[in-house]
């Protein structure tokens, strides 16, 4: 007990000390990406280790967050407090209108139905030039402003990020360990029994997808106004898949997975990004690629549970870690 | 009457698995569904909880018709049940496990549980109180922080009993509760669903084990292929000549 009541707050400060600590802006924005990441991520891990449902989709959610601060900000003018929220709710309204027919269904349906969306989201990305400014997208969103307080540089954004992403881990850490995680545990070990137990299934999934997509649209949102300029390129295909890798390999339905599958994936990209050309030289991204691929398969073999369930080692009793996502069968 | 069940006929493909079946359960007693393996008596099981839709037929419960709702409906309705083949949810711990089964007693939503709130804490302590009480009463408050999956076999069907009853259902539906337990467990099993009766619960239970039958039933029902042959106190069942051409025309089902 004291051990927890000690590290974590010390892990937390000294987060908080680094912009501090370093002086580097290449570290520091790959911390705030980090971070932007581990929101969306939260999100996913909700719906995917605790409703047990996948979505190929998130990039859209993440990309309409962005577009959404962008398109108000600079054509409409509106006042940059009032675009943030605006960025969590139109996603979050958009969840509610796919996820409502195809959740009542069971197994991948989302799967499928998110998978198309983000491809036609895309698509509407790059081709609705008059409102998103087609491929080269919308430049010129004004920086933040919360009362007096404009969040003009990267140490001010780094904070913004992080406190707003333990707000959301403390959020859910309330969640999980509550009658409605309980429920959404139920539903991904046996739907059946769950019903049973009165659980309206269908419903708790729709929600998990909505608070899902509420956070992927905030991520994008906070993104827009973290680089005043926003394209479609980061909001594709391989995005959803790339968020899909940070749910998995940080541990489905374990606290701090989001966070660590973030940090691996981001730290990971940015590594073969300098390590490969060393190795090959005047290799591109595809290299990059099959070294990303390869590394994940590794960890996958060697560590399926994902990283995030390396805390169980650390002797946390299944009352304090609550959803483990996958049954432990070997005990 | 507390559960009125008629004409009940389901069809799967071209085969009837439940046909024109009617029966009436009163309040505070067991009623046993039994038949040789094939009858229908888990479909049955499977229409009452709205996992199934029923091709014809009523199910009224408390004077309210069941069919149509889904089946969490159903158990808000105040009817629960248990599986033949165990559905624990086995990642949870044991405490876990029945406090998912009072989930009808929380009224917490999505919103409010992301945030710490007073009520929220009141509610979770109520409900946690109550499942450990029943945790008590069937035995397993030492394993309360164990992973379901640990328990042995017997407690696992244990434990499943006491998911169904944790929203404080009215009707409890257990299919073959005593299945893979050894004799003790049978037997403190049998004396617990009686205790339960008591206490003014009512039963339907499928069960094979004649012995738990004839010692805990109220009425038995007899079930082949999808029909009824007869139904009556287990003494009536027993020496009815078409009760026992069906089982010893069967196979040694009777135990």
């Amino acid at each position: 007990m004291w051990k927890k009541a000690i590290l974590r707050p010390a892990a937390v400060l000294l987060l908080f000390a680094v912009p501090l600590l370093i002086k580097s802006n290449y570290l520091l924005s790959i911390l705030i990406v980090i971070g932007l990441y581990t929101i969306i991520v939260q999100g996913l891990g909700i719906l995917m280790g605790y409703a047990g449902q996948v979505s190929f989709g998130h990039a859209a959610f993440f990309g309409l967050g962005g577009y959404t601060v962008a398109i108000l900000t600079t054509r409409f003018h509106w006042p940059t407090v009032l675009a943030l929220p605006a960025a969590a709710l139109l996603p979050g309204v958009i969840a509610a209108i796919i996820g409502r027919p195809t959740l009542k269904l069971r197994e991948l349906y989302l799967a499928l139905a998110t998978l198309g969306f983000g491809i036609l989201v895309h698509i509407a990305f790059t081709e609705g030039k008059e409102l998103t400014g087609g491929p080269s997208g919308i430049t010129g969103i004004p920086y933040l402003s919360i009362g007096g307080l404009t969040f003009d540089s990267d140490i001010k954004f780094f904070y913004l990020v992080w406190i707003t992403l333990f707000l959301i881990l403390a959020g859910i850490n309330n969640l999980v360990r509550s009658r409605v995680g309980r429920a959404l545990r139920a539903i991904s070990e046996s739907e059946h029994a769950a019903e049973n137990a009165g659980i309206d299934t269908a419903k708790l999934k729709l929600q998990a997808f909505i608070f899902s997509a509420l956070l992927a649209g905030l991520a994008g949102g906070l993104y827009a106004f973290y680089v005043t300029f926003i394209s479609p390129s980061p909001f594709g295909f391989h995005a959803s898949v790339q968020f899909v890798l940070m749910a998995v390999i940080g541990g489905l339905g374990t606290f701090w997975g989001p966070l660590l599958g973030a940090a691996v994936v981001v730290t990971l990209g940015e590594f073969l990004r300098w390590a490969v050309p060393l190795v090959i030289p005047g290799a591109g991204g595809e290299y990059q690629i099959i070294f990303f691929g390869l590394i994940l398969v590794l960890l996958m073999i060697f560590r399926p549970e994902g990283l995030g369930a390396l805390g169980k080692c650390l002797k946390l009793s299944p009352e304090k870690m609550p959803g483990t996502g996958i049954p432990s069968k070997d005990i | 009457m507390l559960l009125e069940v008629k004409g009940l006929t389901k069809f799967f493909g071209g085969v009837a698995a439940v046909k024109d079946v009617g029966f009436k359960v009163s309040k505070g007693s067991i009623f046993a569904l039994i038949g040789p393996n094939g009858a229908g008596k888990t479909t049955i099981f499977n229409l009452i909880t709205g996992a199934l839709p029923p091709d014809s037929g009523t199910i009224r419960f408390e004077g309210r018709q069941l069919v149509g709702l889904k089946p969490y409906q159903i158990a808000a309705a105040g009817i629960t049940r248990t599986f033949q083949n165990l559905q624990l949810f086995s990642g949870m711990t044991v405490l876990e496990n029945v406090l998912t089964g009072a989930y009808l007693k929380g009224r917490t939503g999505f919103v409010k549980s992301l945030f710490c709130l007073p009520s929220k804490n009141r509610e979770d302590k109520r409900i946690k109180e109550e499942a450990l009480a029943l945790l008590e009463e069937i035995g397993l408050e030492e394993a309360a922080g164990l992973p379901a999956a640990a328990l042995p076999f017997g407690q696992q069907r244990l434990l499943e009993i006491a998911r169904a009853l944790a929203s404080g259902p009215r009707l409890v539906l257990l299919d073959e509760p005593a299945a893979g337990l050894n004799s003790t467990e049978t037997r403190s099993l049998a004396a617990y669903l009686k205790k339960l009766r008591e206490k003014g619960l009512t039963m339907l239970l499928i069960e094979h084990d004649m012995e738990t039958v004839m010692e805990v039933a109220d009425r038995v029902l007899v079930l082949n292929f999808g029909h009824v042959i007869a139904e009556g106190t287990p003494q009536e069942v027993q020496a009815d000549p078409e009760v026992i051409k069906a089982y010893l025309g069967e196979d040694d089902q009777v135990a």
